[in-house]
């Protein structure tokens, strides 16, 4: 009955303050539609600026190969200083310059050179660029191999990739995960960081300390609304992301459900300590930025792959609770339940929740010293 | 005989090893069916001993054992069993008051049948009844000690702990808290500890400790203490509206420890049974209260009584230059009516009083005259401008104290002036004087290096008032100045702002105590929103002399007042 | 006393001295309210320096070490010459070999291993007989970005085999060279394709932002919830007082802490400073100035820290990942990139990368100073206009 009363007055402040309910459900909506139509990794037409100093066919058949490309926009630009001055105003990622003896040298010499001058200020893209050309320069010498068809063709080592799990490199399939995880992160976080100093700050804590209640019992009473609203975010996203963008779900739902509640209760206890040892909201705010969200958001492989990432900071990643889950999500959503891989998740996650929430616990006396 | 419901023993508390013990070897009885007081100055130590009869401290040394049990040993057992109201009480403002009830009365456990006679009970005590759907942030001050008080006695406790629960409300309010109180003891035979600074409340209780420095002084019945100052306390009467000059004049007389406005004339406690030799004026012996008792008890104690403010300028006396013009002044929030067409002007040097039960719009009426709210109709002058349109420099010559205690809480004393000096356009050698000077004239420099947010109510208040006197303004608001503040810093306070009118600083209060409406120049008395009676402290009493009341005090002019429409507003809602 | 005409000129000076010591006062106050709780000034100063070098090495798109499963079922020369060609590259780490397929699919589902290179029992014939040789690369696509760029530096290492063998290849095998169009790709400003000199600024950008837009929020709701809002708004303080002293802390720890990143950038992290500082530090002093006033305009909507705490994430999120910190502007569909011409971050980024990378002096910068600037003057005002408005 008190752990029910307690809940009873979490569940109202909840409802009388639409912040918190803001934080759960519209920023998933938000997130999502940004996330589905505005963040690809995978680059789409391209601006390229075509220097076609040649005029002969192979040069025109190159360039034809590239218009025809549905990750190319390409301009025809009649010099190279002009198409330079392109790539510096930015109009332009990249410049495909095909010299005038191009397909002279070409027929003497059976080999010919065209460049491509690439903006690096984007590395990542400019490679991606660059990785799209020499596909298509590759393709176009494999086609004039087999058109001088005479003789024996060369023998040659045909790459053929598959990738496992994401066919088309949908960039929304892995992101999904990622932003259920920030999701949650956040609303585990952000909103029980402020609980209890707030109660402090106000001084209903002194009150509350004083009726019968235990101190257990003013622990789920905070956890159990923010868990569940944190389900709730979770529920928004993985409707809407199957609604809108029909990502599939491999793995099976009860996995989904038994994966995320260790996360979030590993969150919230993160968010408790927070609470229970900061003198005031507006250090509990900083500290829950700095310490939670901001590592959560770099290392946690939401953006950046860990593994990819130099051994120390590897380490770092190791100890943040979105980090195990976003690596669970991501399986689950494309991979299925491979338990094999879960599991590790799963028992880092329940061990960090324990002592996430012991530690809280602890820190919260019914005392008031 | 009764039985002990909580006996304090020795008990001894300290919060650092180095500092000073808040409390020294106490020891308290509180038994069934009496109400006992503990009265004491800020930072004496009554929450600390409150908090651990309660169970929220541990104690250094002794023992409280409540209803038997040991409340050092089983803190959650005996919070099981007891009442306590903390002074800031934990109301979740972003609740309604049933839903504030419900949240106490599951916390408590009360069974789901027993409820709805709880309830009707509570809510018929309290008259919150037709308030039942709001939110308590939105309930006047009075109202929502009474939701407080309601809370924590939704379980019939055996023993109840007050800690100041009368801080900041109404008369009437306040005589209904007792009311609430006194007939829980009676009906169910509990026992109540309360501490309090309204020292009239002393003579409520059945038993009084009083306590100083974290030392009892002495303990007994009310009687016990009238007795301590018998034949020693005079009333002096005084030519209308020259009550202040009078007791400005009489706390210089040598012997004489307190002086304070009582009914327009002046009344003196003195040393020894000599009568003040106070020229012009009729002096006839009174009875004692247990106030004068009080003031007697620290003077001997700690050698002051708050008579000496050290600082005196020449007094201007009043002018004729109206400093705040207001006419048909409306506020309007929605459909609901704040402030219905209040006019009233205000001459340079007086000390206006704006009074009125909880919610009756002084405070909308006082944040338009600062100009932190708009006002919907009527016109607002104040020194010829309206804040509220005019720019900075208008605002440097008003002074404001807001009910709350708004300074910043982490920057020390001296931080806190030179800030608000500087805000004010003071610069270098001249500020450092004038925060000099302040911390001096309001006994602050012993603590210029503390932060402000642990310092005892008094000071906290005293730093408030220097924040608001150092650019010198011409126009001086304080909003509920005195609220949470002990007997002796308030008749210093007094002091000082009666000292700084006569100078010439136009004054504007808001206040609950009613003892303090006799120290004003100038009484407005507001009811939802309307203006109920204007007039000098004089004139106000004499509307409430009847056959009950053949010498009324302000209070009872009050009350006479306010009773009505609140009556009404009940009967209506 | 002063004599009885003052000259409109002296008493205009004086105004101005009057509004700037209170300013001061304001701005000294603020600061002493951050850096008086020790905790408080511990996460305000170390924290932002530790991450950036922190965030500073995760950030990367780059991949090495990529754990590849290796499938041999040819066990020919060719076959281990082409698998040499993978191991000697850094991008993959061999770290099984097996002719089991189902081993190959168990190591990659449990994520051991993130590549398979499965060469099929024909190969070696095929090559020999001059047909082409089918070889199956397989990526975890767990991770769309890695799997991509994995998948580029398999089709390098196979395509310069290619050559490589076609080079090497006995000239009786084939009387002609085939004919062949080479690649040559030139990044400009980032020679070596390094995505730090690409995210260091970007992460000091995001850094800066949530840093300025906390102190801006959370300081006016603590004030707010506390009561001493009133108090400032009743001491002699015109409305642009009151913004500038609120937003002041941010430009102050804002300004001193970008500078810091600023350094660890170019000495630590090695990222070339091409353009002019000036350009650096008038974009920053924009952005910060602009950052404080949509943290005011926030804090003028929000009546308490947590609404304050929870409306910064609501702006702060979307508006880092619409500011091109991972995923860049111009691959976003229109009316996305329309949306980010709203975004303070977004001007900043691009100043950041503009004047590092491009060398771009105060000129180059108008077209992304300017904007910003405009959202920050207009935040500013909408919070002036509800400082007052709200105050009730």
């Amino acid at each position: 009955m008190r752990t029910a009363g307690l809940l009873h007055k979490e569940i109202l402040q909840i409802r009388r303050d639409p912040s918190s309910i803001a934080l759960a459900l519209v920023m998933p909506i938000i997130l999502l539609l940004l996330f589905g139509y505005g963040v690809t990794f995978g680059a789409r037409n391209i601006e390229v600026a075509v220097v076609l100093e040649s005029r002969g066919q192979a040069a025109r058949d190159l360039i034809g190969r590239l218009e025809g490309s549905t990750y190319f926009l390409p301009t025809r630009v009649a010099t190279l200083s002009e198409a330079s001055d392109m790539l510096t105003r930015q109009e332009v990622s990249a410049i495909l310059h095909v010299r005038s003896d191009f397909d002279q040298r070409l027929s003497s010499t059976g080999e010919a050179e065209v460049q491509l001058l690439l903006d690096g200020v984007d590395a990542n893209r400019a490679r991606l660029i660059s990785g799209y050309v020499a596909g298509l320069v590759s393709e176009f010498n494999g086609v004039m191999l087999r058109q001088e068809g005479a003789g024996r063709d060369p023998p040659v080592v045909q790459l053929h990739t598959r990738l496992w799990f994401n066919e088309e490199l949908d960039s929304r399939r892995t992101l999904v995960p990622g932003l259920i995880s920030m999701i949650m992160t956040l609303t585990g976080l952000l909103l029980t960081a402020l609980v209890l100093v707030r109660e402090k700050e106000r001084g209903t804590m002194e009150a509350l300390l004083v009726t019968p209640v235990r101190a257990n019992e003013i622990m789920i009473a905070k956890l159990l609304p923010y868990f569940l609203l944190g389900f709730a975010g979770l529920g928004v996203t993985v409707a809407l992301a199957r609604l809108l963008f029909g990502v599939p779900m491999q793995g099976s739902v009860s996995t989904l459900l038994l994966l995320s509640a260790l996360f979030m209760l590993a969150s919230l206890g993160l968010g408790l300590l927070i609470s229970s040892i900061a003198p005031g909201q507006m250090v509990a705010s900083q500290i829950s930025v700095v310490i939670g969200f901001l590592p959560a958001f770099f290392l946690s492989g939401l953006l950046f792959d860990i593994r990819a990432q130099p051994r120390w900071t590897q380490v770092i990643s190791t100890i943040i609770p979105t980090t195990y889950f976003i690596d669970a999500s991501k399986t689950l959503f494309l991979a299925g339940d491979v338990w094999s891989v879960l599991w590790k998740d799963a028992a880092v996650l329940a061990a960090m929740a324990v002592i996430l929430l012991t530690i809280a616990r602890l820190k919260l006396k019914k005392r008031l010293e | 005989m009764s039985a002990a419901v909580l006996e304090v023993r020795d008990v001894v508390k300290r919060f650092a090893p180095s500092d000073a013990p808040a409390l020294e070897g106490v020891s308290i009885t509180v038994s069934t069916g009496e109400i006992v007081g503990l009265i004491g100055p800020d930072g004496a130590g009554k929450t600390t001993l409150l908090r651990i009869c309660a169970g929220l401290l541990g104690s250094d040394a002794g023992s409280v054992h409540a209803l038997g049990i040991d409340v050092l040993a089983q803190p959650v057992i005996v919070q099981q069993q007891i009442g306590y109201m903390p002074q800031r009480f934990g109301l979740y403002e972003d609740l309604t008051v049933q839903e504030n009830l419900d949240l106490y009365a599951n916390l408590q456990a009360i069974p789901r049948r027993d409820r709805p006679a709880r309830y009707q009970r509570l809510y018929r005590m309290t008259g919150l009844e037709p308030f039942a759907d709001r939110l308590a942030g939105r309930l006047s001050g009075g109202m929502k000690q009474k939701l407080g008080l309601a809370c924590a006695l939704i379980k019939i406790p055996r023993l109840l702990l007050l800690d100041e629960p009368t801080v900041g409300v109404d008369p009437v309010s306040r005589r209904d808290l007792w009311a609430i109180v006194r007939e829980m003891v009676k009906i169910s035979g509990i026992g109540v500890f309360v501490s309090t600074a309204y020292l009239d409340e002393a003579e409520r209780c059945d038993r009084v400790y009083v306590l100083n420095r974290g030392r009892l002084l002495d303990s007994g019945m009310p009687a016990h203490f009238h007795g301590m100052v018998a034949n020693r306390v005079w009333e002096a009467s005084a030519p209308a509206g020259r009550a202040r000059e009078l007791r400005l004049k009489a706390q210089q007389i040598d012997g004489v420890i307190d002086s304070s406005i009582d009914r327009g004339r002046v009344r003196i406690v003195t040393r020894d049974k000599r009568a003040p030799a106070l020229p012009d004026s009729q002096l006839r012996s009174v009875t004692p209260r247990f106030e004068d008792a009080f003031m007697h008890l620290m003077h001997l104690h700690e050698g002051h009584n708050g008579l000496m403010v050290n600082h005196f300028s020449a007094a201007h006396g009043t002018s004729d230059d109206t400093v705040v013009e207001v006419r048909r002044l409306t506020k309007r929030f929605g459909k609901f009516i704040a402030v219905d067409g209040i006019s009233f002007s205000v001459r340079r040097g007086e000390v206006f009083g704006l009074l009125g039960p909880n919610g009756a719009g002084k405070t909308t009426t006082f944040r338009m005259l600062c100009g932190l709210l708009p006002a919907s109709g009527g016109t607002l002058r104040v020194a010829g401008r309206d804040l509220r349109h005019s720019p900075g420099h208008a605002r440097a010559r008003i002074g404001y104290m807001a009910q709350k205690f708004s300074l910043y809480g982490l920057l020390t004393v001296e931080e806190n002036l030179r800030f608000f000096g500087k805000s004010y356009g003071l610069w270098g050698k001249a500020l450092e004087q004038r925060i000099e000077e302040m911390l001096r004239r309001l006994d602050l420099a012993d603590r210029r290096h503390e932060p402000a947010d642990h310092l005892p109510g008094g000071y906290k208040q005293r730093l408030a008032l220097a924040a608001a006197l150092l650019h010198e303004p011409d126009v001086l608001f304080l909003d509920e100045p005195t609220s949470g503040v002990d007997p002796l810093a308030r008749r210093e306070f007094w002091s000082r702002i009666t000292a700084e009118a006569s100078s010439g600083v136009t004054v504007i209060v808001t206040t609950h105590f009613m003892e303090e409406a006799e120290y004003c120049d100038h009484l407005l008395i507001l009811s939802r929103g309307r203006p109920l009676a204007l007039g000098t402290p004089g004139e106000i009493r004499n509307m409430a002399r009847d056959d009950q009341h053949p010498d009324p005090t302000i209070e009872d002019a009050f009350i006479k007042l306010a009773e009505e429409p609140q009556r009404k507003e009940v009967e209506l809602a | 006393m002063t004599a009885p005409t003052v000259h409109p000129v002296q008493m205009l000076l004086l105004a101005i001295v009057a509004s700037m010591r209170r300013l001061l006062a304001l701005t000294a106050k603020e600061i002493r309210m951050i850096f008086k709780d020790p905790r408080s000034r511990v996460t305000v100063i170390i924290p932002p320096i530790v991450q950036l070098i922190v965030f500073g090495y995760a950030a990367t798109f780059e991949v090495s070490n990529v754990p590849l499963v290796v499938v041999d079922q040819s066990r020919s020369e060719e076959s281990r010459s082409l698998i040499a060609a993978f191991e000697s590259s850094d991008a993959f780490v061999r770290i099984a070999t097996t002719t089991d397929l189902g081993e190959m699919r168990e190591l990659i589902t449990s994520q051991k291993a993130r590549a398979a290179l499965h060469i099929g029992p024909t190969f070696a014939r095929d090559l020999a007989a001059g047909e082409p040789a089918n070889v199956q690369f397989i990526v975890d696509a767990r991770s769309s970005n890695t799997a991509a760029i994995t998948t580029g530096y398999a089709a390098r290492i196979v395509t310069s085999f290619n050559e490589r063998t076609s080079d090497h290849r006995p000239a009786n095998v084939s009387t002609a060279r085939p004919r062949q169009v080479r690649l040559i790709d030139l990044a400009w400003f980032n020679e070596n394709y390094l995505s730090r000199w690409f995210f260091v600024p970007a992460i000091v950008v995001q850094l800066v932002l949530i840093e300025v837009l906390l102190i801006c929020t959370l300081s006016v709701a603590r004030e707010r919830e506390q009561g001493t809002f009133d108090q400032l708004l009743v001491a002699p303080y015109a409305t642009w007082e009151l913004l500038a002293g609120k937003a002041a802390p941010g430009l102050l720890i804002g300004l001193p802490q970008a500078a810091v990143a600023g350094l660890i950038a170019v000495y630590w992290f090695e990222v070339p400073l091409r353009g002019s500082l000036a350009a650096l530090t008038v974009g920053l002093l924009s952005y910060i100035t602009c950052a404080a006033g949509v943290g005011l305009f926030i804090s003028s909507l929000a009546r308490t820290m947590q609404q304050a705490l929870l409306g910064t994430f609501l702006f702060m999120m979307p508006a880092s990942l619409l500011s091109g910190l991972a995923t860049p502007i111009e691959d976003m569909p229109r009316w996305i990139q329309l949306i980010t011409y709203l975004n303070p971050a977004r001007y900043a980024l691009s100043i950041g990368r503009d004047v590092f990378l491009r060398g771009a002096a105060l000129a180059d910068i108008v077209d992304d100073l300017l904007p910003m600037t405009i959202i920050g003057v207009v935040c500013l005002a909408l919070a002036g206009v509800m400082f007052r408005l709200r105050s009730q």
